[in-house]
């Protein structure tokens, strides 16, 4: 399609989908635009686990979109190679708590990949992966690993929290000439509608967006706990406190420069996330504002997270453990009462 | 009993070893246990598969997690942990419900356990069964471990450890038997191949002609089983073992079975298969084939028969009372037992988590 065709597709209709169906149609759209483009993963023929891929192997066949044997390494690596030989894989872990055969190719190879042929064998890749708690699901399928996955220098990492910018980021993430790993809430999947234009339009990666402006006080968070930090906010906002909730999009790349701006108005931070608090992605922010913006600080950063302590097997205690609106609020109360 | 006498023949059950038609027909009397196991395998199945739909119903109801059913597939299960002794270890994946059953897990524990309470994941040790395993695969590595601990300490003993087809596909798979093979461990890794991983067949799954073949690749024998058929399972299994307590290491077991329910209770397998498929496998149910042969045999009534089941629904309804009695889940649930003595941080931590739920 012609960018001035693109553009009136994408005009032509908005409709209102729930994520899961963004990015379904995000899927769509790459696979009709890119012979290039390849969907595999377990179960992804039939449609996912999650129905992620719904129809796209009846619209694009099964040597396009096709079930893989149950192997995480085998299903990255695959992928690695398709990239090396100039296929475009969208690879999906069925949840991002299967990640962990993975993370040696990952790791090894898709972060080293550019740097160890100098530039001769890009791997543009994405790799799809539900993450996050919130639906009572078994365990290891809770897991929130980006943190992990951010320690590893040479990947991208995006973590949307509308329909709308599900969609637009994968769809950049896809044209991205680096390996990028796109991390879906399952908490989100189905709880959360919005508008979505139909055609191809693209969110760019390493721009946070504001999802609700305020000046007392900043509350960084991505993925499933945006909704969760807006919750608080609007409480918060009864209480008469003007929180600014940052929704970061992709933590790699981090868009500094909204934080910084953000931080410099409200002189409060809190960052929130699922995963367990030590070396949890919320350390690396701390520490970069510490560095950095230390001087416009007027209360020390908190964290609300996960425990030290792998998400619960029992499902029955993760209230307990995901972070949740009156956590968030008990963190803005701190951070204002310092 | 005549429905199954017009199964078409399946052809993934070319080369197994079965002892008894699906019709219930003796085919090897020579592999026939004694009555009293002839007895046990046959209640054990009863018991299991009675459990299994009472669990189905009470996932409906709200009352379970997901849940893993295994119907139709307990003569695999409880075939190979009969031919167990105590003090054997056995490491089952998610559908290893009547594996833990036959282990001596009580009802009201594995009701926990798919309540996501932590009280079902603390298995009395002295049972020898670890907690279902969720990440597929995991368990393969840890099997040669354990059997190899246990050659270490000569005491006879032995591990099992059970994976779906799928699971095979997996890394932890190859290395974990090949472990085991290159150790010489007493180890019996049992393929649970109900024929589908979720939506994926085994053809999908591997190019293989079958996955017990894989086992001359490891140096140990692969025995192609009918997993309907609970005598022939216990048989392999019985045989598999004495090998590994001889010393001559372990066995790679390929039950073919068929998962007749969906993958959980949150699966819908119309989405992937012709239910005609599930039909042909009802037909090979493994508890009605033993029941027409122990009938034959005059062995059971239908007297017998309603005795296990009320007993058993009695059962589970206690098990059920136990289990809603079970204490409610404190804060410590979850910062205990994750090191011997918890960290300075996390006592910081639970002091939060109580305050916060004091809050609620
Ligand atoms: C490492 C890992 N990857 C993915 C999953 C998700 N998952 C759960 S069950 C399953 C299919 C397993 O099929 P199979 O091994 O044949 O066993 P079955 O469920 O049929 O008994 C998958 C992909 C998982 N539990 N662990």
């Amino acid at each position: 399609m012609t960018v001035a065709a693109e553009r009136q597709a994408a005009q032509e209709q908005v409709k209102t989908m729930t994520m899961v169906a963004a990015v379904n149609d995000a899927l769509r759209v790459a696979l009709e635009r890119d012979d290039k483009v390849m969907l595999f993963g377990e179960d992804v023929g039939m449609g996912g686990v999650f129905r992620a891929s719904d129809n796209l192997q009846n619209l694009f066949g099964e040597e396009r979109v096709f079930n893989t044997p149950l192997s995480e390494a085998g299903i990255m690596g695959l992928a690695v190679g398709l990239g090396i030989a100039g296929e475009k894989p969208i690879a999906e872990l069925q949840f991002a708590g299967f990640i962990y055969p993975a993370l040696e190719q990952i790791n090894a190879q898709i972060g080293r990949y550019r740097q160890r042929t100098q530039g001769n064998f890009p791997l543009s890749m994405v790799v799809r992966a539900p993450y996050g708690g919130g639906i009572h699901s078994p365990e290891m399928h809770a897991d929130s690993p980006e943190g992990l996955v951010a320690a590893v220098p040479g990947v991208k990492i995006v973590i949307p929290s509308t329909p709308y910018d599900a969609k637009g980021l994968l769809l950049a993430a896809v044209d991205d000439p680096d390996p990028v790993f796109f991390f879906e809430s399952i908490k989100l999947y189905r709880s959360v509608k919005g508008e979505v234009p139909t055609g191809h339009y693209t969110v760019p990666l390493g721009k946070a967006r504001i999802a609700r402006e305020g000046d007392d006080c900043t509350v960084l968070c991505y993925g499933g706990m945006v909704e969760v930090c807006e919750e608080a906010a609007v409480a918060a906002a009864a209480a008469g406190v003007n929180v600014e909730v940052v929704d970061l999009r992709s933590i790699v790349p981090l868009d500094f420069e909204t934080i910084s701006e953000s931080v410099k108005k409200t002189g409060r931070v809190v960052i929130v996330h699922e995963a367990a608090r030590r070396m949890g992605f919320g350390a690396e922010l701390s520490a970069r504002i510490a560095e950095e913006l230390i001087e416009y600080l007027h209360a020390p950063i908190t964290r609300v997270t996960g425990w030290d302590a792998p998400y619960p097997p029992f499902t029955a205690a993760e209230h307990m453990y995901r972070p949740d609106a009156a956590r968030v609020a008990a963190g803005i109360r701190k951070v204002l009462d310092y | 009993m005549t429905a199954a006498l017009t199964l078409p023949p399946d052809p993934r059950l070319e080369g197994t070893l079965s002892v008894l038609s699906p019709s219930g027909e003796l085919l090897r009397p020579d592999l026939v246990p004694g009555d009293e196991i002839l007895l046990k395998l046959y209640t054990g199945m009863r018991r299991a598969r009675v459990f299994d739909d009472r669990a189905m119903v009470l996932q409906r109801q709200g009352k379970l997690g997901v849940y893993p059913c295994f119907g139709g597939m307990e003569a695999t299960q409880v075939g190979a942990a009969l031919a167990l002794q105590d003090g054997d270890w056995v490491l089952p994946t998610y559908r290893g419900t009547a594996l833990a059953m036959m282990r001596g897990m009580t009802l009201a524990q594995i009701l926990l356990a798919w309540r996501g309470h932590p009280a079902g994941y603390q298995v009395d040790p002295k049972l020898h069964i670890l907690p279902f395993y969720i990440p597929i695969a995991n368990q393969i590595p840890h099997t040669a471990g354990i059997a190899l601990a246990e050659k270490r300490r000569g005491t006879g003993l032995l591990a099992m450890a059970f994976i779906g087809d799928g699971g095979t596909s997996e890394g932890d798979f190859h290395v974990g038997v090949n472990f085991a093979g290159a150790f010489c461990a007493p180890a019996i890794f049992v393929i649970e191949n109900n024929g589908w991983a979720i939506s994926t067949p085994t053809s999908v799954q591997t190019a293989a002609k079958n996955l017990a073949s894989r086992a001359e690749g490891y140096g140990m024998p692969g025995i192609r089983v009918d997993g309907n058929d609970v005598l022939a399972m216990y048989h392999v299994t019985l045989e598999a073992a004495e090998r590994a307590r001889r010393g001559e290491g372990p066995t790679l077991i390929e039950a073919i079975t068929y998962r007749i329910l969906p993958h959980t209770s949150s699966d819908d397998p119309k989405r992937y298969r012709q239910e005609t498929e599930a039909d042909a496998w009802r037909g090979r149910d493994p508890g009605m084939r033993l029941r027409a042969y122990l009938e034959s045999r005059g062995m059971w009534s239908e007297e017998q028969e309603q005795d296990v089941m009320k007993g058993m629904e009695a059962e589970i309804k206690a098990a059920m009372l136990e289990a809603d009695q079970a204490a409610p889940i404190e804060p410590e649930a979850l910062l205990e037992h994750i090191y011997a003595e918890p960290l300075a941080e996390m006592k910081d931590q639970l002091a939060e988590i109580r305050a916060l739920e004091a809050l609620k």
